[in-house]
Protein backbone atom coordinates (compact mmCIF):
# COMPACT_ATOMS: atom_id res chain seq x y z
CA UNK A 1 0.00 0.00 0.00
CA UNK A 2 2.12 2.40 1.26
CA UNK A 3 6.16 1.31 1.24
CA UNK A 4 8.99 4.09 1.90
CA UNK A 5 12.55 2.84 1.65
CA UNK A 6 15.14 5.34 2.61
CA UNK A 7 13.91 8.54 2.41
CA UNK A 8 15.84 11.36 2.20
CA UNK A 9 14.33 14.92 2.35
CA UNK A 10 16.52 18.31 1.80
CA UNK A 11 14.73 21.46 1.18
CA UNK A 12 16.36 23.60 -1.48
CA UNK A 13 17.37 26.43 2.43
CA UNK A 14 19.33 23.41 3.04
CA UNK A 15 17.08 22.08 6.01
CA UNK A 16 16.96 18.59 6.18
CA UNK A 17 13.68 17.37 6.78
CA UNK A 18 13.97 13.14 6.49
CA UNK A 19 17.17 11.64 7.39
CA UNK A 20 16.62 7.93 5.79
CA UNK A 21 13.41 6.59 6.69
CA UNK A 22 11.95 3.32 6.00
CA UNK A 23 8.15 2.42 6.61
CA UNK A 24 5.37 -0.07 5.39
CA UNK A 25 2.11 0.99 5.63
CA UNK A 26 -1.00 -1.46 4.75
CA UNK A 27 -4.41 -0.92 3.15
CA UNK A 28 -7.02 -1.09 5.96
CA UNK A 29 -4.80 0.63 8.90
CA UNK A 30 -5.16 3.33 10.94
CA UNK A 31 -1.77 4.98 11.65
CA UNK A 32 -0.77 7.98 14.42
CA UNK A 33 2.15 9.92 13.25
CA UNK A 34 3.66 11.91 16.84
CA UNK A 35 6.77 13.83 17.14
CA UNK A 36 7.73 17.06 18.34
CA UNK A 37 7.48 19.91 16.01
CA UNK A 38 9.73 20.24 13.13
CA UNK A 39 10.64 16.71 13.09
CA UNK A 40 9.50 16.40 9.80
CA UNK A 41 6.09 14.86 10.45
CA UNK A 42 4.79 17.27 7.60
CA UNK A 43 7.09 16.43 5.10
CA UNK A 44 6.68 12.93 5.40
CA UNK A 45 2.86 13.53 5.03
CA UNK A 46 3.22 15.71 2.33
CA UNK A 47 5.41 13.07 0.69
CA UNK A 48 2.29 10.77 0.15
CA UNK A 49 0.20 12.84 -1.72
CA UNK A 50 3.51 13.89 -3.33
CA UNK A 51 3.16 18.01 -2.25
CA UNK A 52 6.97 17.25 -2.03
CA UNK A 53 9.30 15.06 -3.59
CA UNK A 54 11.53 13.10 -1.94
CA UNK A 55 15.73 13.82 -2.41
CA UNK A 56 16.81 10.51 -2.37
CA UNK A 57 15.01 6.75 -1.42
CA UNK A 58 11.59 5.48 -3.12
CA UNK A 59 7.95 5.36 -2.69
CA UNK A 60 5.44 3.59 -3.88
CA UNK A 61 1.79 3.96 -3.24
CA UNK A 62 -0.34 0.89 -5.01
CA UNK A 63 2.64 0.22 -6.65
CA UNK A 64 2.57 3.91 -8.32
CA UNK A 65 6.50 5.35 -7.83
CA UNK A 66 5.97 8.70 -6.36
CA UNK A 67 9.68 9.54 -7.16
CA UNK A 68 10.12 9.25 -10.62
CA UNK A 69 6.65 10.12 -11.23
CA UNK A 70 5.53 12.36 -13.97
CA UNK A 71 3.61 16.08 -12.98
CA UNK A 72 1.21 14.91 -15.17
CA UNK A 73 -0.03 12.16 -12.91
CA UNK A 74 -0.20 14.14 -9.61
CA UNK A 75 -4.11 14.97 -10.27
CA UNK A 76 -4.45 10.80 -10.70
CA UNK A 77 -2.63 10.31 -7.96
CA UNK A 78 -3.90 13.04 -5.54
CA UNK A 79 -7.65 11.46 -6.35
CA UNK A 80 -6.75 8.49 -4.72
CA UNK A 81 -5.84 10.53 -1.19
CA UNK A 82 -7.38 12.46 0.39
CA UNK A 83 -6.09 15.35 2.47
CA UNK A 84 -7.85 17.40 5.94
CA UNK A 85 -5.79 20.05 7.08
CA UNK A 86 -5.77 21.68 10.66
CA UNK A 87 -7.09 24.98 8.42
CA UNK A 88 -9.84 23.39 7.10
CA UNK A 89 -9.24 25.24 3.73
CA UNK A 90 -12.28 25.86 3.01
CA UNK A 91 -13.86 28.47 0.37
CA UNK A 92 -15.31 31.05 2.46
CA UNK A 93 -17.71 32.19 -0.55
CA UNK A 94 -19.75 28.67 -1.08
CA UNK A 95 -22.14 26.93 1.34
CA UNK A 96 -21.34 23.63 2.22
CA UNK A 97 -22.93 21.91 -0.07
CA UNK A 98 -20.61 23.61 -3.01
CA UNK A 99 -17.30 23.39 -1.25
CA UNK A 100 -17.94 19.25 -1.11
CA UNK A 101 -19.25 19.50 -4.68
CA UNK A 102 -16.45 22.10 -5.64
CA UNK A 103 -14.23 19.26 -5.37
CA UNK A 104 -16.07 16.46 -7.35
CA UNK A 105 -16.34 19.23 -10.26
CA UNK A 106 -12.79 19.97 -10.79
CA UNK A 107 -12.09 15.97 -10.90
CA UNK A 108 -15.23 16.44 -13.99
CA UNK A 109 -17.67 14.09 -12.11
CA UNK A 110 -20.79 13.29 -13.74
CA UNK A 111 -23.43 16.07 -12.69
CA UNK A 112 -25.61 13.73 -12.01
CA UNK A 113 -23.38 12.00 -9.95
CA UNK A 114 -22.30 14.78 -7.83
CA UNK A 115 -25.68 16.09 -5.84
CA UNK A 116 -26.30 11.79 -4.63
CA UNK A 117 -22.94 11.74 -3.88
CA UNK A 118 -22.28 15.21 -1.92
CA UNK A 119 -25.68 14.28 0.60
CA UNK A 120 -23.94 11.06 0.75
CA UNK A 121 -20.86 12.39 2.42
CA UNK A 122 -22.45 14.95 4.31
CA UNK A 123 -24.66 12.75 5.65
CA UNK A 124 -21.54 10.38 6.77
CA UNK A 125 -20.34 13.69 8.71
CA UNK A 126 -23.82 14.19 9.95
CA UNK A 127 -24.09 17.86 8.40
CA UNK A 128 -26.48 17.15 5.61
CA UNK A 129 -28.89 19.57 7.62
CA UNK A 130 -26.20 22.27 7.15
CA UNK A 131 -25.49 22.00 3.22
CA UNK A 132 -26.67 25.79 2.96
CA UNK A 133 -24.44 27.33 5.36
CA UNK A 134 -21.34 28.95 4.80
CA UNK A 135 -18.13 27.87 6.79
CA UNK A 136 -18.21 31.16 8.87
CA UNK A 137 -21.88 30.30 10.10
CA UNK A 138 -20.36 26.74 11.13
CA UNK A 139 -18.34 25.61 14.91
CA UNK A 140 -15.07 24.54 14.07
CA UNK A 141 -15.74 21.27 14.61
CA UNK A 142 -18.80 21.63 11.70
CA UNK A 143 -16.08 22.99 9.49
CA UNK A 144 -13.44 20.37 9.94
CA UNK A 145 -16.38 18.05 9.09
CA UNK A 146 -17.28 19.80 5.83
CA UNK A 147 -13.64 19.48 4.65
CA UNK A 148 -12.94 16.13 5.75
CA UNK A 149 -16.23 15.58 3.33
CA UNK A 150 -14.84 17.38 0.69
CA UNK A 151 -11.48 14.92 1.04
CA UNK A 152 -13.68 11.72 0.78
CA UNK A 153 -16.26 12.70 -1.55
CA UNK A 154 -14.03 11.14 -4.38
CA UNK A 155 -13.90 8.21 -2.41
CA UNK A 156 -9.85 7.86 -1.77
CA UNK A 157 -8.16 4.73 -0.94
CA UNK A 158 -6.04 7.05 1.92
CA UNK A 159 -7.43 9.36 3.82
CA UNK A 160 -4.48 12.06 5.58
CA UNK A 161 -5.21 14.05 8.19
CA UNK A 162 -2.60 16.61 9.02
CA UNK A 163 -3.46 17.53 12.93
CA UNK A 164 -6.93 17.76 12.22
CA UNK A 165 -7.69 18.36 16.05
CA UNK A 166 -4.90 20.95 16.37
CA UNK A 167 -7.81 23.42 16.68
CA UNK A 168 -10.54 22.17 18.06
CA UNK A 169 -11.66 21.57 21.64
CA UNK A 170 -11.18 18.21 23.36
CA UNK A 171 -15.02 17.39 22.78
CA UNK A 172 -14.89 18.48 19.29
CA UNK A 173 -11.58 16.51 18.97
CA UNK A 174 -13.34 13.52 19.80
CA UNK A 175 -16.40 13.82 17.89
CA UNK A 176 -13.51 14.25 14.67
CA UNK A 177 -11.86 11.33 15.92
CA UNK A 178 -15.32 9.15 15.95
CA UNK A 179 -15.68 10.14 12.30
CA UNK A 180 -12.27 9.07 11.21
CA UNK A 181 -12.56 5.88 12.80
CA UNK A 182 -15.76 5.13 10.77
CA UNK A 183 -13.87 5.86 7.41
CA UNK A 184 -11.58 3.83 8.35
CA UNK A 185 -13.91 1.07 9.15
CA UNK A 186 -14.96 0.89 5.78
CA UNK A 187 -11.42 0.25 4.31
CA UNK A 188 -9.53 3.35 3.73
CA UNK A 189 -6.17 3.78 5.58
CA UNK A 190 -6.01 6.60 7.68
CA UNK A 191 -2.95 8.43 8.38
CA UNK A 192 -3.17 10.89 11.22
CA UNK A 193 -0.28 13.47 12.64
CA UNK A 194 -1.40 14.50 15.66
CA UNK A 195 -0.42 15.96 18.87
CA UNK A 196 -3.22 14.67 20.94
CA UNK A 197 -1.86 12.50 23.61
CA UNK A 198 -5.75 11.94 25.13
CA UNK A 199 -6.98 10.58 21.82
CA UNK A 200 -3.58 8.42 20.84
CA UNK A 201 -3.67 6.80 24.06
CA UNK A 202 -7.42 6.19 24.54
CA UNK A 203 -7.96 5.36 20.91
CA UNK A 204 -5.07 2.52 20.30
CA UNK A 205 -3.69 2.17 17.02
CA UNK A 206 -0.41 1.69 15.12
CA UNK A 207 1.94 4.55 16.17
CA UNK A 208 4.99 6.10 13.95
CA UNK A 209 7.00 8.20 16.41
CA UNK A 210 8.93 10.51 14.43
CA UNK A 211 12.03 12.57 15.20
CA UNK A 212 15.11 14.37 13.68
CA UNK A 213 13.48 12.59 10.41
CA UNK A 214 13.69 9.43 11.59
CA UNK A 215 11.57 6.59 12.96
CA UNK A 216 12.12 6.45 16.30
CA UNK A 217 9.36 4.04 17.36
CA UNK A 218 6.71 2.10 15.47
CA UNK A 219 4.08 0.14 17.36
CA UNK A 220 0.98 -1.75 17.24
CA UNK A 221 -1.72 -0.37 19.89
CA UNK A 222 0.95 2.26 21.25
CA UNK A 223 1.17 5.34 23.38
CA UNK A 224 1.65 8.71 22.63
CA UNK A 225 4.68 8.36 24.70
CA UNK A 226 6.00 12.63 24.81
CA UNK A 227 5.01 14.66 28.08
CA UNK A 228 3.38 17.65 27.19
CA UNK B 1 -11.53 18.80 -21.50
CA UNK B 2 -14.51 17.44 -21.31
CA UNK B 3 -17.62 18.30 -23.13
CA UNK B 4 -19.92 19.16 -20.45
CA UNK B 5 -17.37 21.00 -18.02
CA UNK B 6 -16.42 23.54 -21.46
CA UNK B 7 -19.54 25.82 -19.63
CA UNK B 8 -17.74 25.79 -16.40
CA UNK B 9 -15.12 27.05 -18.03
CA UNK B 10 -16.56 30.42 -19.66
CA UNK B 11 -18.49 31.03 -16.88
CA UNK B 12 -15.64 31.06 -14.70
CA UNK B 13 -13.42 33.00 -16.82
CA UNK B 14 -16.38 35.45 -17.62
CA UNK B 15 -17.05 35.95 -14.10
CA UNK B 16 -13.75 36.92 -13.63
CA UNK B 17 -13.54 39.41 -16.33
CA UNK B 18 -16.34 41.24 -14.56
CA UNK B 19 -15.09 40.52 -10.93
CA UNK B 20 -11.69 42.23 -11.10
CA UNK B 21 -13.42 45.52 -12.14
CA UNK B 22 -10.82 48.01 -12.57
CA UNK B 23 -8.23 45.84 -13.51
CA UNK B 24 -9.89 44.41 -16.49
CA UNK B 25 -10.57 48.13 -17.55
CA UNK B 26 -6.80 48.54 -17.04
CA UNK B 27 -5.75 45.43 -18.86
CA UNK B 28 -8.89 46.17 -21.90
CA UNK B 29 -7.23 49.99 -21.63
CA UNK B 30 -3.54 48.20 -22.23
CA UNK B 31 -4.86 45.93 -24.91
CA UNK B 32 -6.86 49.15 -26.77
CA UNK B 33 -3.94 51.21 -27.12
CA UNK B 34 -1.39 48.62 -28.49
CA UNK B 35 -3.75 47.00 -31.03
CA UNK B 36 -4.90 50.68 -31.99
CA UNK B 37 -1.06 51.77 -32.82
CA UNK B 38 -0.28 48.44 -34.36
CA UNK B 39 -3.20 48.36 -36.66
CA UNK B 40 -2.24 52.28 -37.85
CA UNK B 41 1.26 50.74 -37.80
CA UNK B 42 0.10 47.61 -40.25
CA UNK B 43 -1.82 49.59 -42.34
CA UNK B 44 0.72 52.12 -43.19
CA UNK B 45 3.20 49.31 -43.84
CA UNK B 46 0.99 47.09 -45.89
CA UNK B 47 -0.04 50.00 -48.04
CA UNK B 48 3.80 50.82 -48.26
CA UNK B 49 4.33 47.76 -48.95
CA UNK B 50 1.84 47.56 -51.74
CA UNK B 51 2.85 50.51 -52.93
CA UNK B 52 6.46 49.51 -53.11
CA UNK B 53 5.47 46.17 -54.97
CA UNK B 54 3.75 47.63 -57.92
CA UNK B 55 6.81 50.17 -58.71
CA UNK B 56 9.25 47.24 -58.03
CA UNK B 57 7.05 45.35 -61.04
CA UNK B 58 7.32 48.47 -63.75
CA UNK B 59 10.89 48.35 -63.22
CA UNK B 60 12.48 47.62 -66.25
CA UNK B 61 16.14 48.87 -68.02
CA UNK B 62 16.09 51.22 -71.05
CA UNK B 63 18.99 50.28 -73.31
CA UNK B 64 19.39 53.23 -75.53
CA UNK B 65 21.44 52.23 -78.70
CA UNK B 66 23.82 54.49 -80.27
CA UNK B 67 22.54 55.98 -83.67
CA UNK B 68 25.44 55.26 -85.68
CA UNK B 69 24.91 51.59 -84.86
CA UNK B 70 23.51 49.74 -88.15
CA UNK B 71 20.88 47.50 -88.29
CA UNK B 72 22.96 43.81 -88.09
CA UNK B 73 25.15 45.69 -85.29
CA UNK B 74 21.40 46.25 -83.43
CA UNK B 75 20.51 42.84 -84.05
CA UNK B 76 23.35 41.46 -82.47
CA UNK B 77 22.90 43.85 -79.19
CA UNK B 78 19.53 42.42 -79.30
CA UNK B 79 20.68 38.48 -78.75
CA UNK B 80 23.36 39.34 -76.65
CA UNK B 81 20.94 41.00 -74.22
CA UNK B 82 18.74 38.10 -73.91
CA UNK B 83 21.81 35.82 -73.13
CA UNK B 84 22.12 37.92 -69.91
CA UNK B 85 21.02 36.22 -66.49
CA UNK B 86 18.09 37.39 -64.91
CA UNK B 87 16.67 38.96 -68.42
CA UNK B 88 12.45 37.83 -69.06
CA UNK B 89 12.19 39.65 -72.49
CA UNK B 90 13.99 42.17 -74.42
CA UNK B 91 11.90 44.18 -76.25
CA UNK B 92 12.86 46.65 -79.26
CA UNK B 93 11.37 49.72 -79.55
CA UNK B 94 12.36 52.41 -82.47
CA UNK B 95 12.76 56.05 -81.95
CA UNK B 96 9.56 57.15 -83.87
CA UNK B 97 8.02 54.82 -81.45
CA UNK B 98 9.63 56.27 -78.32
CA UNK B 99 8.46 59.77 -79.86
CA UNK B 100 5.05 58.24 -80.09
CA UNK B 101 5.19 57.38 -76.31
CA UNK B 102 6.29 60.62 -75.08
CA UNK B 103 3.97 62.57 -77.69
CA UNK B 104 0.90 60.33 -75.82
CA UNK B 105 1.86 60.52 -72.23
CA UNK B 106 2.20 64.30 -72.10
CA UNK B 107 -1.33 64.55 -73.52
CA UNK B 108 -1.89 68.02 -74.74
CA UNK B 109 1.62 69.63 -74.20
CA UNK B 110 3.26 66.60 -75.62
CA UNK B 111 2.12 68.35 -79.20
CA UNK B 112 5.02 71.05 -79.07
CA UNK B 113 7.39 67.70 -79.65
CA UNK B 114 5.33 66.94 -82.96
CA UNK B 115 7.72 69.37 -84.43
CA UNK B 116 10.71 66.59 -84.04
CA UNK B 117 8.54 64.29 -85.99
CA UNK B 118 11.52 65.09 -89.05
CA UNK B 119 14.49 65.31 -87.15
CA UNK B 120 13.89 62.90 -84.19
CA UNK B 121 16.71 63.14 -81.40
CA UNK B 122 15.92 60.29 -79.55
CA UNK B 123 16.99 56.89 -79.60
CA UNK B 124 16.22 53.54 -80.80
CA UNK B 125 15.84 51.14 -77.39
CA UNK B 126 15.82 47.88 -76.18
CA UNK B 127 13.75 47.86 -73.49
CA UNK B 128 15.10 44.67 -71.30
CA UNK B 129 11.86 43.08 -68.65
CA UNK B 130 14.34 41.70 -65.43
CA UNK B 131 12.79 38.69 -63.86
CA UNK B 132 13.06 39.83 -60.90
CA UNK B 133 13.11 43.74 -59.98
CA UNK B 134 16.78 43.35 -57.84
CA UNK B 135 18.06 42.08 -60.43
CA UNK B 136 18.01 45.51 -62.92
CA UNK B 137 21.10 46.58 -61.56
CA UNK B 138 22.92 43.60 -62.74
CA UNK B 139 21.89 43.28 -65.77
CA UNK B 140 22.07 47.24 -66.18
CA UNK B 141 25.86 47.11 -65.57
CA UNK B 142 26.37 44.50 -67.89
CA UNK B 143 24.54 45.99 -70.69
CA UNK B 144 26.81 49.08 -70.27
CA UNK B 145 30.08 46.86 -71.48
CA UNK B 146 27.90 45.59 -74.74
CA UNK B 147 29.43 47.81 -77.69
CA UNK B 148 26.52 50.39 -79.46
CA UNK B 149 25.38 51.16 -76.30
CA UNK B 150 24.57 54.52 -75.56
CA UNK B 151 23.05 54.74 -72.14
CA UNK B 152 21.16 52.17 -69.50
CA UNK B 153 18.80 53.66 -67.07
CA UNK B 154 16.42 51.65 -65.09
CA UNK B 155 15.37 54.69 -62.55
CA UNK B 156 17.89 53.51 -60.12
CA UNK B 157 18.33 56.50 -57.90
CA UNK B 158 14.75 56.59 -57.23
CA UNK B 159 14.14 52.68 -56.80
CA UNK B 160 17.02 52.63 -54.07
CA UNK B 161 15.16 55.42 -52.17
CA UNK B 162 12.38 53.34 -52.47
CA UNK B 163 13.57 50.03 -51.78
CA UNK B 164 16.09 51.49 -48.61
CA UNK B 165 12.82 53.77 -47.48
CA UNK B 166 10.52 50.48 -47.78
CA UNK B 167 13.23 48.44 -45.74
CA UNK B 168 13.67 50.62 -43.05
CA UNK B 169 10.27 51.32 -42.73
CA UNK B 170 9.46 47.28 -42.39
CA UNK B 171 12.18 46.96 -39.96
CA UNK B 172 10.39 50.33 -37.41
CA UNK B 173 7.41 49.04 -37.71
CA UNK B 174 7.87 45.51 -37.04
CA UNK B 175 10.66 46.58 -34.56
CA UNK B 176 7.37 48.76 -32.81
CA UNK B 177 4.90 45.90 -33.08
CA UNK B 178 6.96 43.79 -31.40
CA UNK B 179 7.99 45.58 -28.59
CA UNK B 180 3.74 46.95 -28.06
CA UNK B 181 2.83 43.34 -28.16
CA UNK B 182 4.93 42.47 -25.31
CA UNK B 183 4.15 45.65 -23.35
CA UNK B 184 0.41 45.00 -23.78
CA UNK B 185 1.53 41.15 -22.71
CA UNK B 186 2.85 42.16 -19.65
CA UNK B 187 0.41 44.39 -18.67
CA UNK B 188 -2.45 41.41 -19.39
CA UNK B 189 -0.17 39.19 -17.54
CA UNK B 190 0.23 41.13 -14.62
CA UNK B 191 -3.67 41.70 -14.26
CA UNK B 192 -4.30 38.24 -13.87
CA UNK B 193 -1.72 37.43 -12.06
CA UNK B 194 -3.22 39.70 -9.49
CA UNK B 195 -6.69 37.78 -9.71
CA UNK B 196 -5.09 34.76 -9.50
CA UNK B 197 -3.72 36.10 -6.22
CA UNK B 198 -6.87 36.15 -4.87
CA UNK B 199 -8.01 32.71 -6.17
CA UNK B 200 -4.55 31.35 -4.71
CA UNK B 201 -6.55 29.35 -2.32
CA UNK B 202 -9.21 28.03 -4.47
CA UNK B 203 -6.34 26.75 -6.59
CA UNK B 204 -4.50 24.93 -4.05
CA UNK B 205 -8.02 23.47 -3.14
CA UNK B 206 -8.14 22.49 -6.52
CA UNK B 207 -5.09 20.72 -7.03
CA UNK B 208 -5.49 19.34 -3.80
CA UNK B 209 -8.29 16.72 -4.67
CA UNK B 210 -6.96 16.22 -7.99
CA UNK B 211 -8.21 18.73 -10.33
CA UNK B 212 -5.66 18.60 -13.65
CA UNK B 213 -3.96 21.73 -14.71
CA UNK B 214 -5.38 22.12 -17.75
CA UNK B 215 -8.99 21.81 -15.62
CA UNK B 216 -7.59 25.10 -13.45
CA UNK B 217 -5.99 27.05 -16.78
CA UNK B 218 -8.86 26.82 -18.93
CA UNK B 219 -10.57 29.33 -16.97
CA UNK B 220 -7.49 32.36 -17.03
CA UNK B 221 -7.13 30.83 -20.87
CA UNK B 222 -10.74 32.35 -21.33
CA UNK B 223 -10.69 35.14 -19.41
CA UNK B 224 -7.24 36.24 -21.27
CA UNK B 225 -9.08 35.31 -24.77
CA UNK B 226 -12.24 37.67 -23.49
CA UNK B 227 -9.91 40.22 -22.64
CA UNK B 228 -7.87 40.02 -25.53
CA UNK B 229 -11.37 39.98 -27.53
CA UNK B 230 -12.98 43.23 -25.84
CA UNK B 231 -9.44 45.36 -26.12
CA UNK B 232 -9.77 44.58 -30.25
CA UNK B 233 -13.49 46.20 -30.18
CA UNK B 234 -12.43 49.92 -30.00
CA UNK B 235 -8.94 49.49 -32.23
CA UNK B 236 -11.11 47.42 -34.92
CA UNK B 237 -13.76 50.12 -35.01
CA UNK B 238 -11.47 52.82 -35.38
CA UNK B 239 -8.76 51.46 -38.12
CA UNK B 240 -12.56 50.39 -39.90
CA UNK B 241 -13.78 54.72 -39.70
CA UNK B 242 -10.35 55.67 -40.37
CA UNK B 243 -9.53 53.77 -43.40
CA UNK B 244 -13.19 54.05 -44.49
CA UNK B 245 -12.74 57.93 -44.61
CA UNK B 246 -9.61 57.73 -46.19
CA UNK B 247 -9.93 55.88 -48.74
CA UNK B 248 -13.69 57.40 -49.94
CA UNK B 249 -13.65 60.73 -48.97
CA UNK B 250 -10.00 61.70 -48.45
CA UNK B 251 -8.59 60.33 -51.95
CA UNK B 252 -11.06 62.66 -53.90
CA UNK B 253 -9.53 65.67 -52.22
CA UNK B 254 -5.45 65.02 -52.25
CA UNK B 255 -3.96 64.19 -55.48
CA UNK B 256 -3.38 60.15 -54.77
CA UNK B 257 -2.38 59.82 -58.28
CA UNK B 258 0.24 57.66 -57.98
CA UNK B 259 -0.32 56.19 -54.54
CA UNK B 260 -2.73 53.27 -54.64
CA UNK B 261 -4.51 52.65 -51.57
CA UNK B 262 -5.71 49.31 -50.81
CA UNK B 263 -9.47 49.01 -52.05
CA UNK B 264 -11.33 49.38 -48.69
CA UNK B 265 -12.85 45.61 -49.03
CA UNK B 266 -10.88 43.20 -48.57
CA UNK B 267 -8.32 44.97 -46.65
CA UNK B 268 -10.40 46.31 -43.99
CA UNK B 269 -11.57 42.56 -42.73
CA UNK B 270 -7.96 41.49 -43.51
CA UNK B 271 -6.51 43.71 -41.21
CA UNK B 272 -9.50 43.24 -38.46
CA UNK B 273 -8.71 39.75 -38.53
CA UNK B 274 -5.43 40.39 -37.77
CA UNK B 275 -5.89 42.75 -35.03
CA UNK B 276 -8.53 40.20 -33.65
CA UNK B 277 -5.98 37.53 -33.68
CA UNK B 278 -3.08 39.66 -32.28
CA UNK B 279 -5.28 40.70 -29.75
CA UNK B 280 -6.71 36.82 -28.53
CA UNK B 281 -3.14 36.51 -28.78
CA UNK B 282 -1.97 38.66 -26.37
CA UNK B 283 -4.58 38.34 -24.08
CA UNK B 284 -4.64 34.32 -23.76
CA UNK B 285 -0.61 34.51 -24.06
CA UNK B 286 -0.35 37.09 -21.06
CA UNK B 287 -2.81 34.96 -19.16
CA UNK B 288 -1.58 31.65 -19.64
CA UNK B 289 1.86 32.82 -18.52
CA UNK B 290 1.23 34.20 -15.57
CA UNK B 291 -1.06 31.36 -14.16
CA UNK B 292 1.58 28.98 -15.06
CA UNK B 293 4.08 29.91 -11.90
CA UNK B 294 0.88 28.87 -9.80
CA UNK B 295 0.52 25.56 -10.90
CA UNK B 296 3.87 24.10 -10.12
CA UNK B 297 2.73 22.24 -6.86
Amino acid sequence: MIEMQGVYKTYPNGVTALNGLDTHIDQGEFVYVVGPSGAGKSTFIKLIFREEKPSKGSIFINDIDLASMKEKRIPKLRRKVGVVYQDFRLLPRMTVYENVAFALEVIEEHPANIRTRVMDVLDQVRLKNKARFIPDELSGGEQQRVSIARAIANRPRILIADEPTGNLDPETSWEIMHILEEINATGTTILMATHNREIVNTVKKRVIAIEDGMIVRDENRGDYGYEI
Amino acid sequence: MKFRTTGRHVKEGSKSVFRNGWMTVSAIGATTTTLLLVGVFLAVMLNLNEFASSIEEDIEVRVFIENTANEQQVDQLGEKMESIDNVASVEYSSKEEELEGLVDSLGDQGQAFELFEQTNPLNDVYIIDPTRPTAADSIASEVNNLNHVYEVDYGEEIVQRIFTFNDYARTIGLALIIGLVFTAIFLISNTVRITILARKKEIGIMKLVGATNSFIRWPFFIEGMLLGLLGSVIPIAALAGGYYYLYYYLRDSINFDFVQLLPFNPFIWQLSALILAIGVFIGIWGSVMSVRKFLKV
